[in-house]
């Protein structure tokens, strides 16, 4: 087992540098210049701005400077803030990021898997029918469009009542997350919905829970104990990957809702050509899905006795 | 015996629906105390108060959004419009714009300029938000940072005229040789390089803002980061940055003219560059005012029938022409027919139909100042008569000129914004029903359309240019041959001479007949196509009262607004 994440964690460091380097190497051949603004500016200020930013050197010795830097756990200063280091770029904004990817998760997790259940139990009934189409409807229209939807209908529901019951935008207070997490977890929860449904309708007839009854057990512990617990393995694989895609697949929903997210400086350094935030955020994005991919492959181990980690 | 096995699933549909009502119980709980959690959390990344409504009458409490945080603070460095927004709030240069857009004394209480340099004599109450006194020293420091080669300051050229400047900046001399000097506290001396008609302007512009050196160097390289990285003169002071997600400007006590500020609190707890989000805080009554609408937006507004207002930018906006030899745009005949079939009109009208927008008829904007009344009044445009006969034939002696036996293909580089690419396929259309001439649209994000721009890698270009500074030199300039703007690399000798006279002569007729003789040329040598003056519309709740909107200097100013309770 120790041997086992050692050696997980030891690919995981060889995979995060692996993804630096690939975006460094892209990067750099990405037409467009980082150092352009729309005011052009004079040959000299121009060679001000590279010696600043280290433009002047071989693009070989800026790798070099890039990674010892990055080993030491500095990412540089962004382009754009000229006086903000990326470190405090990620270290301000992953944690809001990470609050709304939690609260997405669990209504996504919570969602899939009761509404997954469900419709495996009400198997071509009526409740099976809507759930479904309503999973359709959440994995194939795209969020942008709910969360631009969504914000308008809370417009019209303050408007209707007369106050603010929940904020249309902003951040601060648990109540700018409600609505935003659910959208943000909305593809995922239909994802979800669809493959705990599939896992449940394939063990429910099987044998195991036929003996199960046969002993005796009640229905409720047969529940929990047999048919959850087995149903649930693929959902919890899916999931290690889901929460990374979460957490950095809020930009939409981060724009719309004016929330302060890491997923906006990740989609906005790649429009600006801010290298230094695209290097920080892509290399400690990269690391943490490589993390929760390890992460998720233990928990299996934990939860399915059939799985030895070795 | 086949009694002693239930019916397996309908039992268990039951006691599993009553399994799924406790895990729901549990989950709820569950639920709750992560509520706890993360508000807590949120509380931490997030502005912790809460917001008021887009209006406070009795607090004096205004509540906007902005489409991003100030990205940078440190006047030096700033070059865009939401950090000289702030910066125009909380900061205040020797001189600064009033209500009406003139310049009035800012920590300046009078000044004399002459030919060779100016005086400015400082008010004694100008103050700093720790009480010290905003001195000549302060001035002099923040000119020679923003100099300085390791400031990297893109707009350091502003700061050229004083003597000097351009030669430190590029490293030939010492910071120390700079033509300016504080003379004691309340006295600071500038010398120019060269006469200099429009120093005033310059003046008000951000870079000219003073910073104190003693808080500067304390700040280890993040002066201007942080709430705290900052020390203010302006109107307003920043009491709360949490970044991303709130700045709240306080009315400055210790400003010099408080009695002119009537707001008491500035408090922007929103960010987006998302409009339709913006509007829809607007509807819901959390912002005073959307600043910028899209034509999308048009209707919305009507429906709600909110009063629409409008404002030039003072941008204007132009098809630009590459000179490189090599390239077909560098045929005067080819211009010239392109030219003759343009009419920005219609553009205008058909394609970008947002109401504010002028059609393009010169380089020189509308609301530029001449001698005694309006540039375009003393001087007016040429005028364009349409003629797509004289066109063709102007083509036809062009491909005869360019050795060509059907019209040339014309790569036309545009942005990836929406309103871009309808303008390309216009251009895309016109040219080629009238001229037969092939326009290949080359969109491009951002960074790339720059970096082609630069590199001169394209036939036709949109281009806009908005004024740094109240004085038709800074659109005039744009076509001299060293102007890095000058994309295209337009270059007339007659043009360069006539920019360098309005840049040193301090006679108005001889600078405004010079800008005059600039539009001639650029019409003659079809050195542009001029396709519309930028306007801007926004709406505003009625409460507020008193807000500028300006084509040079801090936009929207909120320094004179005023909040009545019933409109």
């Amino acid at each position: 087992m120790y041997a086992y994440t050692l050696k997980r964690l030891i690919q995981g460091v060889i995979t995060v540098w692996f993804i630096a380097t690939a975006t460094f190497v892209a990067m750099h051949s990405v037409p467009g210049d980082p150092l352009l603004n729309e005011r052009g500016v004079n040959a000299e200020i121009r060679r001000n701005l590279e010696e600043r930013y280290g433009f002047d050197r071989p693009i070989f010795d800026q790798y070099l400077i890039y990674m010892t830097n990055m080993a030491r756990g500095d990412f540089g200063i962004s382009f754009t803030q000229q006086n903000r280091s990326v470190n405090d770029i990620i270290r301000e904004h992953f944690p809001v990021s990470a609050a709304l990817g939690v609260l997405a998760i669990v209504f996504a997790g919570l969602g899939g898997v009761l509404w997954g259940a469900l419709t495996a139990l009400y198997r071509n009934r009526l409740p099976d029918v809507i759930v479904m189409f309503l999973v359709i409807l959440g994995i194939s229209v795209p969020s942008f469009v709910i969360a631009a939807l969504s914000q308008l209908a809370l417009v019209g529901l303050n408007d209707l009542v007369g106050f603010s019951v929940l904020p249309v935008a902003g951040w601060g207070s648990i109540l700018h997350m409600l609505i935003p997490s659910l959208v943000l977890g909305l593809g995922t929860m239909a994802f979800l919905t669809r493959l705990m449904r599939s896992s449940m309708l394939e063990i429910i007839n099987a044998d195991f829970i036929r003996t199960a009854y046969s002993k005796g057990l009640p229905p409720t512990r047969v529940f929990i104990k047999h048919q959850l617990r087995n149903a649930i393995l693929p959902v919890i694989t899916v999931l290690g990957p889901a929460i990374a895609a979460i957490t950095t697949g809020g930009f939409v929903v981060e724009l719309v809702f004016a929330i302060p997210g890491l997923g906006r400086f990740f989609v906005q350094a790649v429009q600006q050509l801010d290298y230094t935030v695209i290097m920080g955020t892509t290399v400690f994005y990269g690391a943490f899905l490589v993390f929760m991919v390890i992460a998720v492959d233990l928990i299996y181990g934990l939860v399915d006795p059939r799985v030895r980690l070795e | 015996m086949s009694n002693t096995i239930p019916n397996v699933s309908n039992s268990l549909t039951r006691s599993a629906s009553f399994q799924l009502v406790w895990l729901g119980i549990a989950a709820t709980l569950g639920f709750a105390l992560l509520m706890v959690l993360l508000s807590w959390a949120s509380a931490l990344t997030g502005s912790g108060t809460s917001t008021l409504n887009a209006i406070d009458a009795e607090s004096g409490t205004l509540t906007l959004q902005l489409s991003t945080e100030p990205p940078q603070l440190d006047s030096t460095r700033a070059t865009d419009s939401v950090s000289i927004m702030i910066l125009g709030h909380v900061m205040e240069g020797l001189l600064r714009f009033d209500a009406n857009n003139q310049l009035v004394p800012g920590v300046a209480e009078r000044w004399e300029i002459r030919e060779d340099g100016a005086t400015f004599w400082l008010r004694e109450d100008a103050r700093w938000s720790d009480g010290l006194p905003v001195t000549a020293h302060d001035f002099s420091f923040a000119w020679h940072a923003a100099l300085a080669p390791e400031t990297a300051s893109e707009y350091a050229f502003i700061l050229y005229p004083l003597k000097n400047a351009e030669a430190i900046n590029t490293g030939t001399l010492p910071g120390d040789a700079l033509g300016v000097h504080a003379i004691n506290d309340r006295v600071l001396e500038v010398e120019f390089e060269q006469p200099l008609a429009y120093f005033e302007e310059l003046v008000a512009f951000p870079t000219y803002n003073p910073i104190r050196e003693d808080f500067y160097r304390n700040r280890d390289g993040r002066y201007g980061a942080d709430v705290e990285d900052l020390l203010y003169n302006g109107p307003f002071e920043m009491t709360v940055w949490v970044h991303g997600a709130h700045l709240r400007l306080e009315k400055n006590t210790d400003y010099w003219d408080r009695e002119r500020v009537r707001l008491n609190v500035i408090d922007i707890p929103y960010f987006t560059t998302d409009t339709t989000a913006a509007l829809n805080l607007f509807k819901d009554g959390q912002i005073a005012i959307v600043d910028y609408l899209g034509a999308e937006q048009l209707d919305e507004v009507l429906r709600q029938r909110w009063e629409l207002l409008r404002f030039g930018d003072g941008s204007v906006w132009f098809l630009a022409f590459n000179f490189d030899s090599g390239r077909a745009t560098s045929n005067w005949h080819l211009r010239k027919a392109l030219q003759l079939v343009t009419d920005p009109s219609e553009l205008v009208n058909r394609i970008i139909k947002l109401p504010g927008n002028l059609p393009g008829k010169s380089l020189f904007p509308v609301w530029l100042q001449g001698v005694n009344g309006f540039f375009r009044q003393e001087y007016p445009a040429p005028q364009i008569a349409l003629d797509a006969s004289a066109a063709r034939e102007h083509l036809r002696l062009a491909m005869e000129e360019l050795g060509l036996d059907e019209p040339p293909s014309l790569a036309l580089l545009v942005d990836d914004t929406p309103g871009a690419g309808r303008q390309a396929e216009y251009f895309q259309n016109l040219y080629g029903t009238q001229l037969g001439i092939d326009i290949r649209i080359d969109r491009q994000i951002f960074k790339q359309r720059l970096a082609k721009m630069q590199n001169q890698d394209f036939d036709l270009a949109t281009y806009g240019w908005g004024p740094d500074f109240a004085d038709p030199l800074t659109f005039g300039e744009l076509f001299a041959s060293w102007n890095p703007n000058n994309n295209g690399r337009f270059s007339n000798q007659e043009y360069d001479q006539s920019v360098r006279l309005a840049q040193s002569s301090l006679d108005p007729h001889i600078r405004m007949n010079a800008f005059g003789r600039q539009q001639e040329i650029l019409f003659e040598e079809v050195a542009l196509i001029p396709n519309y003056e930028r306007g801007r519309v926004y709406i505003k709740d009625r409460r507020l009262q008193g807000v500028v909107r300006r084509a040079v200097g801090p936009d929207p100013d909120f320094t004179n607004a005023y909040i009545v309770e019933n409109p």
